[in-house]
């Protein structure tokens, strides 16, 4: 008897430091990475986000280029996802037919564990030439006297840079909005369907009007989540985005960087010192805008989600 | 009858934007479907390509060899090695941790916090993780190292076992748990014994998705196990592993490291999706 209560008390013991070991990694990531970037912070402070310059050789280094990066390869990322996963949920909870609905629906989610050295490498070797010759070629003489248009399409049209960076981050993400929302679609009550096909709406007006109010919540979780995960996608963009630090224009065709893909390319050739503190800093900020983004999404779900039940 | 034909109108036009977006909705699922089948279909026609009994035999070859000499072979051990020892590690401490956040005072405040930060971390960038590694091991040690890499894949591990764990054994109904213990039965024999093994496949399941998920992961291994075009036992110094390989050979334009590459992408590809319906066949028996 003794000898349980003993036991139980070192497995509680146990349990409990096993649980504390999360909260230590979070701690220990944001402490070794603020050490990390401490030189950099220190010489640059807050002017490193709006800096445009990167030049290991004389150690002057700003972040522009690569934050530039990360926030538009996501936006044309979330751009194309959001609605492609909007019509495959829509496609898998009310259209598809009863046998069809399982098969499809794992093939998104494998969608999902498809590593993404592989979506990187098909990206570079197989989509790129085939952007390039039959979107970005086209695209460039169609625009070559819009003026706006044709400043966002210069470059060369060789499939790698920012756009191809971010349809295939597009790609990547779709499947994780598309279950979630799929999830959450599939949670709406049918007696409030119900209600609004015997009134007489259509199917595009009962998921517009009801099922989408109802499940707004799940949808924009799901659409923070791939935010999250298009910010932090390393090897998707290394492969297909140029590792050119440098922004002359805005273009989407020229080849550009990104934080994970300066990372990936400098960081194991990088010499001690601020070239690898300036590095350390964008993983920095890398860090802590996916940090933002996954903590409001949560955030706001539960606060969204303690409304709806009082509501009720 | 002017009024009946605006209601005919408007319900016409309200049926096509239905029929619009149904077939916009349609175009959206082939869309997805679409680009899965290319993938696939590029990797296994690529893959095959490269395909040889050289691959699993040699080790990796000097640029510009001729084609169908060399392999992978010392990448794919050190990645056996690392995902293994990475899930060797990850896996108990995952389930740990599970079981406190749904054994043991689950709506506590440390439990909230930790299910949060868990949450964060389970979406957290890969690579950030070998940030912290290489900070915290390989400028400790001065040297990349298979166990830094290890290091880091358990870290990512950890997350995704503790996540199915504490769903798994959430579903375990209360009274298994009150019978038990109405005979006398102490908490951590309740746990392993009852609750645990009642959700033991849904814990397998989680760990196999949680190896699936470092079969693939590359940036956390660039600067913590490196790479190495040698054969090697251990985990001691750099590591040559598949997915780093296949970035270095991929971006190369040697024509044999490239067929390696593709070969290689191939390998993970298939042992990626083996794990994953592997993993959802044994949760849909257990259901």
């Amino acid at each position: 008897m003794r000898q349980n209560a003993w036991t139980d008390r070192a497995f509680a013991l146990m349990v409990h430091g096993a649980a504390l070991l999360t909260l230590a990694a979070l701690l220990g990531i944001v402490l070794s990475l603020f050490m990390g970037a401490w030189p950099a912070i220190q010489e640059y402070g807050f002017s490193f986000f709006v800096r445009n310059a990167w030049d290991p050789p004389r150690e002057d280094f700003g972040g522009l280029v690569m934050i530039y990066g990360t926030l538009m390869t996501s936006l044309i990322a979330l751009v194309i996802a959001v609605p492609v996963s909007f019509g495959i949920a829509l496609f898998l909870t009310e259209l598809s037919p009863r046998w069809l609905k399982r098969p499809l629906g794992s093939m998104v989610e494998l969608l999902a564990a498809v590593p993404s050295i592989v979506y990187g490498m098909w990206g570079l070797m197989v989509f790129g030439p085939v952007l390039a010759k039959y979107v970005q070629q086209p695209l460039q003489s169609l625009c070559a006297h819009v003026p706006i248009l044709h400043t966002l399409t210069q470059g060369p049209p060789v499939g790698i840079g920012i756009l191809s960076a971010g349809i295939i981050l597009s790609i990547m993400i779709i499947p994780f909005i598309a279950s979630v929302m799929r999830d959450v679609f599939e949670v709406t009550p049918p007696l409030l369907k119900e209600s609004a096909y015997g009134l007489g709406s259509t199917t595009w007006e009962v998921i517009w009007k009801v099922v989408l109010p109802y499940t707004k919540t799940g949808v924009l979780g799901g659409v923070m989540l791939g935010l999250g995960r298009a910010l932090g996608e390393t090897m998707a963009v290394t492969f297909v985005i140029g590792n050119m630090s440098q922004l002359s224009s805005i273009s989407l065709f020229e080849p550009a960087n990104s934080i994970t893909s300066a990372l990936a390319n400098e960081f194991a050739e990088a010499a001690p010192g601020l070239h690898q503190s300036a590095l350390i800093y964008l993983g920095l900020i890398l860090f802590l805008i996916t940090f933002a983004v996954l903590t409001f999404s949560r955030l706001l779900l539960m606060r969204l989600k303690g409304r709806e039940g009082k509501r009720v | 009858m002017n009024i009946d034909q605006q209601k005919l109108a408007r319900f016409m036009w309200r049926k096509r934007i239905n029929q619009g977006s149904l077939l916009l909705s349609v175009g959206a699922m082939i869309f997805g479907v679409f680009w899965l089948a290319w993938i696939l279909w590029e990797t296994i026609h690529l893959g095959f390509s490269g395909f040889s009994v050289s691959l699993f035999t040699e080790t990796t070859p000097a640029p510009n060899e001729p084609l169908g000499t060399g392999g992978l072979i010392n990448a794919m051990w050190g990645s056996l090695l690392m995902v293994g020892m990475a899930t060797f590690i990850g896996a108990p401490v995952g389930i740990l941790s599970g079981i406190y956040l749904a054994e043991y005072k689950p709506d506590g405040k440390l439990a909230v916090t930790i299910r949060f930060i868990n949450d964060l971390l389970l979406s957290a960038p890969s690579i950030i993780i070998g940030l912290f590694i290489y900070t915290l091991l390989v400028v400790r040690f001065r040297q990349f190292s298979g166990w830094a890499g290890a290091a880091a894949l358990t870290l990512i591990v950890i997350p995704v076992v503790i996540r199915t764990t504490e769903n798994m054994l959430q579903l375990v109904p209360a009274r298994l748990r009150e019978a038990a213990y109405a005979l006398g039965t102490p908490k951590w024999k309740v746990i392993l014994r009852i609750t645990l093994t009642a959700s033991r496949a849904g814990v397998l399941t989680g760990i196999l998705l949680a190896v699936a998920r470092i079969a693939g992961e590359t940036a956390p291994l660039i600067f913590t196990a490196l790479n190495n075009q040698f054969w090697k036992a251990g985990l001691s110094g750099p590591t040559a592993n598949l997915p780093v390989t296949i970035l270095q050979y991929a971006m190369s334009p040697y024509q044999n490291w490239q067929h390696l590459a593709w070969a290689g992408v191939l390998m993970i590809t298939l042992a990626v999706l083996g794990l994953n319906i592997l993993a959802r066949v044994l949760s849909r028996t257990k259901r």
